[in-house]
């Protein structure tokens, strides 16, 4: 190879990367556009979190729950259904039709690894769902508006800086726990034809682990604290925590969910290593 | 081996016993066939590539032949990493494609007719723009590039609009773009006319060979449509049933497989079928018109026999078609001693359609 042509070759450090990553948000979020109806379709199929609000308040108003209130519990379910927006993941789904079809293919050609392409794909998503979930937590104030204000004896909604700053940083690091968890299953791809499956499976330990349904503030201590060593609680009721009440022990929480980080990706390594042995590139 | 061959000293691509053998599932089908699949998995091994060994040299460019399921997408998959071998070794610029070295990535594509990259719900730009970033492509130098490629294959305007908008032509031209914006140094097309009519395969291949021109890229071509190697290739590599038949010029196939030259015989009046058996194989018959097939051996004293037997108006002599050529090669390929007792053949031409 000739000198010349090795200086172009030569990988750019981190500019090329910011470059590579400016490039796919670009054009993923642009993809995403076009798709702007069926997002909204895929928005209100994840309002789950407001229900649960409705149901909640109620639950708090009766005082059943000593530790929590009406209002407490709105604010908790509308910063749950906020990390919620921020934090699906869909990427089994993807993957899995790209190792079925071959289309994984053309990603292996390129001297990016796919993950970039995925992790991208999702932020894209999101920042052309965003304007619609604004509307929509500005809608659940306006019908629920004591979330806000907070009723007597309870001041107004304030999160403090601090508060907002780690909630945001939380909510990235909850997004990509989450991809984490669910791109490692899709690597099942490889060896099963519908790894989604075993994706509904966890889907239900995150549903009722995670804070999704009921804050885990309900739970006897002993079951909270058990959870709290496990991924699912980080996923939503920790960022969504940190926002309404800013009440978490932040040390602890970061470290078991880096430590689940570290974990999975290690994890996702090594079965992406096997995995691509057995990939058969099918139709092409 | 073909590594050390002293008129290629470092060739660009290098496959050594490669081998890939597939598991796969085996259905009988109605309902029984599928609860006893479900049941007992049966699979059988299939030996899609085996011990196929050749080189390519820098800039020289490659036809690979062979009829579907021969195994000639397994060797594409292994040679460009997409697919680990069995055994055998596969080499491309001194890298092992399975490792996908950005080293290697960077200097490599891979055209495929029936699949591509573009993104379908947006222009073809917003691709190259984010091939450009993936290859470190500055953006004036991508710009350039892309409008060089557009003017070759008079693309502009299609270029700015939706994929899933394009003609099936304009499509796979836009697709070209894409794979060597970043100017590679081996090409391994697959079928890349496959579906095109007749004016947007000539400009296609056109441009391959402008391609190759100015960049002396290595290419291994596939295609089932003849003009494509006639037109861009000096050497063929046929390969059937996963092995290699023959390596070699595009004449010499020729030479080779076709020990028979075609005499077409103008009459002067309608001869009959049995008579015309007897001086050779019928090819095309119409009355006062035939063509036949003679072995090399034997011309001279058909030709004689003819001229003196037929009432022959005129006589000419000539290499058959490549095209049939080739499609008899295959056909006899089927004869060729199979060890495994069982149409390979069909069976990946199945996989392959299935996919």
């Amino acid at each position: 190879m000739s000198a010349g042509v090795a200086a172009e070759l030569s990988p750019r450090g981190s500019r090329h990367w910011v470059r590579v990553a400016g490039a796919l948000l670009g054009v993923w979020y642009a993809f995403m556009l076009t798709y702007r109806f069926e997002i909204l379709l895929w928005m209100i199929a994840t309002c789950l979190p407001l229900i649960m609000m409705g149901v909640w308040i109620e639950a708090g108003a009766s005082g059943l729950f000593p530790d929590i209130t009406a209002v407490s519990v709105a604010r908790y379910f509308l910063a749950v259904f906020v990390v919620r927006q921020l934090t699906v993941v869909w990427v089994i789904y993807e993957f899995e039709w790209h190792v079925n079809s071959g289309r994984l293919s053309s990603y292996l050609l390129t001297p990016v690894d796919p993950a970039w392409r995925y992790v991208t794909m999702h932020l894209g998503e999101q920042a052309a769902r965003l304007p619609f979930f604004v509307g929509v937590v500005a809608l659940a104030l306006l019908l629920y508006p004591a979330a806000l204000r907070g009723e007597e004896g309870e001041g107004w909604w304030v999160p403090s800086l601090w508060q907002v700053g780690w909630f945001v940083v939380l909510t990235y690091f909850a997004f990509f726990l989450r991809f984490l968890i669910q791109y490692t299953i899709a690597m099942l791809s490889f060896w099963f034809e519908r790894a989604s499956g075993f994706e509904h499976l966890s889907y239900l330990l995150f549903l009722f682990c995670s804070g999704m349904l009921f804050p885990l503030e309900v739970l006897p201590t002993a079951v909270r604290e058990l959870l709290l060593w496990t991924p699912f609680p980080y996923l939503l009721w920790f960022p969504a925590t940190m926002l309404s009440t800013g009440d978490v022990e932040l040390t602890r929480g970061l470290a078991v969910l880096l430590g689940w980080g570290a974990l999975l990706l290690a994890l996702n390594r090594v079965a992406w290593r096997r995995g691509l042995r057995r990939y058969s590139a099918m139709g092409a | 081996m073909p590594a050390s061959d002293p008129a290629n000293p470092q060739p660009t691509v290098v496959a050594e016993g490669l081998t890939k053998h597939y598991r796969v599932g085996d259905k009988q089908p109605g309902l029984f066939g599928t609860l006893r699949h479900f049941v007992k998995r049966k699979y059988r091994n299939i030996e899609a590539v085996r011990e196929v060994s050749f080189t390519v040299a820098p800039g020289e460019v490659v036809g690979f032949l062979g009829p579907n399921g021969a195994g000639k997408t397994t060797a594409i998959k292994m040679l460009t990493g997409l697919i680990a071998p069995t055994s055998g070794r596969a080499e491309v610029l001194g890298f092992t494609p399975f490792d996908r070295k950005p080293g290697l990535l960077r200097q490599l594509t891979l055209v495929m007719g029936n699949k591509q990259q573009l993104m379908w719900d947006l222009p073809a730009w917003d691709t190259y723009r984010v091939n450009a970033a993936v290859y470190g492509i500055p953006h004036d130098e991508a710009n350039r590039r892309v409008k060089a490629f557009a003017e070759l294959l008079e693309l502009e305007k299609e270029l700015t609009q939706p994929v899933r908008k394009l003609s099936l032509g304009q499509r796979m031209k836009a697709e070209l773009i894409a794979a060597l914006l970043h100017h590679p140094r081996v090409l391994f097309l697959d079928e890349p006319t496959l579906g095109l009519d007749v004016n947007a395969q000539t400009a296609v291949r056109e441009f391959l060979r402008a391609y190759n021109a100015e960049h002396g890229a290595s290419v291994l071509l596939t295609s089932h449509y003849m003009a494509d190697v006639t037109a861009l290739c000096e050497r063929v590599i046929v390969i059937n049933h996963g092995r290699i038949l023959y390596d070699g010029t595009l004449a010499g196939v020729v030479e080779r497989f076709a020990p028979y030259r075609q005499v077409t015989l103008d009459l002067e009046q309608p001869v009959e079928a049995v008579v015309l058996a007897g001086f050779g194989e019928i090819e095309e018959h119409t009355g006062q018109t035939a063509r036949l097939l003679v072995q090399r051996a034997a011309l001279t004293a058909t030709v004689e026999r003819a001229l003196s037997e037929l009432p022959v108006l005129d006589l000419t002599i000539g290499d058959p078609p490549i095209e049939e050529v080739i499609a008899k090669l295959f056909a006899s390929g089927e004869e060729d001693q199979d060890d495994r007792g069982y149409p390979e053949n069909q069976e990946n031409a199945e996989k392959e359609a299935a996919a």
